[in-house]
């Protein structure tokens, strides 16, 4: 697939959160309020991008070498703990607003499953170097897109009335199935039309 | 007796903690699925709450979700290999979901919550009644889906297959989609609200 394909498809047609659902702890935790929500967005496709290259790197000179694919699951998820761990470090390190802005949305991102998933994605589909990283990168930029639209919906909900039992994570996940519903209009035939087929 | 059962409404993980949401989803378009996804978050859930417990006393504070993801990570391929061995249409059909169960927040959760600080005995029933009430919620979504969406009820592919008269030739596909699953999600959560609330009177 072309580099202009892979973003697009995990921007838009394969949405992490609204076509495959990874990441919908984190979409309905923490998309309450606007500023939270881009928080969020930013510090998963940080570590999404980095996550992908370097588990694409651990496959192919590690894992294939050694015959021990099957490691797949235990190793990649050790990577990816770690990855966040050294994140915040060097946020914290380096830029202590930017820290005290994603500070405590870091440590979520480990159990995140969007981030295994684009990984496990990546490996299984045979990307190269470059094409994991860009799968990693418009993947983040897919979640972003999810979360603050949901963000967008939420706030004006606090406003509105809603049913008792409704209230909070249920009427949450109404309004997110209606636009994965809008997002169907993205599909491969779309794409197709886009970048040539 | 009451421990066992607490899964099921008060404590349901689906949907009145709201945890592992992403795989109860994106399997329950059939029952099928759903029985099968159950089962191995069940065993998965098991095995690392009698090691966690087993282990507790032994695991240093500061390295303990490292450890415990390496626990449960062991389990899960164990689960997977041993489900592409012996099932794998099944495992075929649940694909990344398998190996997706590491992140699965209820194991970590329990892990974290109850097996580090109780016995052996108390994590293996607690295991139970999280197991039951995970397999409970999905089952409930797939059922909902499936019905609507495929106007069917498939236990086990081409053999235990119900057919609705009606729904089957002209499903509401809409809800074998993302999109509505999120919507059964959503009015299923409500549900069990209005239930907690009725059965404490």
């Amino acid at each position: 697939m072309t580099y202009v394909g892979i973003i697009l498809t995990y921007t838009l047609v394969s949405n992490l959160v609204l076509a495959q659902f990874l990441g919908l702890c984190p979409f309905i935790g923490v998309s309450k309020n606007t500023e939270s929500a881009v928080g969020m967005g930013f510090a998963v496709t940080f570590v999404m991008s980095l996550a992908a290259l370097i588990t694409w790197a651990l496959q192919r000179f590690i894992l294939v070498p050694l015959h021990i694919e099957f490691l797949q699951t235990v190793t990649f998820i050790l990577i990816i703990a770690s990855l966040v761990q050294l994140v915040e470090m060097v946020v914290r390190k380096y830029s202590p607003p930017l820290y005290q802005a994603l500070g405590i949305y870091l440590p979520l991102i480990t159990t995140n499953c969007g981030v295994l998933g684009i990984a496990l994605i990546s490996v299984n589909s045979g990307y190269g170097p470059m094409e994991s990283f860009l799968a990693g990168l418009s993947a983040g930029i897919g979640f972003l897109l999810a979360l603050l639209l949901m963000s967008a919906i939420r706030e004006r909900l606090d406003t509105e009335k809603v049913p008792k039992y409704l209230r909070g994570a249920p009427i949450a996940f109404i309004s997110g199935g209606l636009m994965a519903l809008a997002f169907m209009a993205f599909d491969k035939a779309l794409l197709a039309n886009i970048i040539g087929g | 007796m009451k421990d066992l059962f607490k899964g099921l409404l008060r404590e349901n993980p689906i949907f009145v903690l709201v945890l592992g949401l992403c795989p109860s989803l994106a399997v329950s378009t059939t029952v099928n699925n759903a029985l099968g996804m159950s089962a191995a978050a069940f065993l998965v859930l098991l095995g690392s709450n009698v090691v966690i417990s087993l282990l507790r006393k032994h695991i240093p504070d500061d390295i303990h979700i490292p450890a415990y993801i390496v626990i449960i990570a062991t389990f899960v391929t164990i689960i997977d290999m041993a489900m592409q061995a012996y099932l794998p249409a099944l495992s075929e059909s649940l694909g990344i979901f398998i190996p997706l169960i590491v992140v699965n927040c209820i194991i970590l959760g329990r892990a974290e919550a109850f097996a580090s600080k109780n016995t052996v005995g108390a994590s293996v029933l607690d295991a139970v009644a999280m197991g039951l009430g995970f397999a409970v919620g999905l089952i409930s979504i797939a059922l909902v889906r499936e019905v609507l969406g495929a106007g069917s009820i498939t236990i086990i592919p081409d053999k235990l297959v119900f057919t609705i008269g009606g729904l089957h030739d002209s499903p509401a596909v809409v809800f074998a989609f993302p999109a509505g699953a999120l919507i059964v999600v959503g009015f299923l959560q409500a549900f069990y609200r209005w239930l907690g609330e009725v059965t404490k009177k």
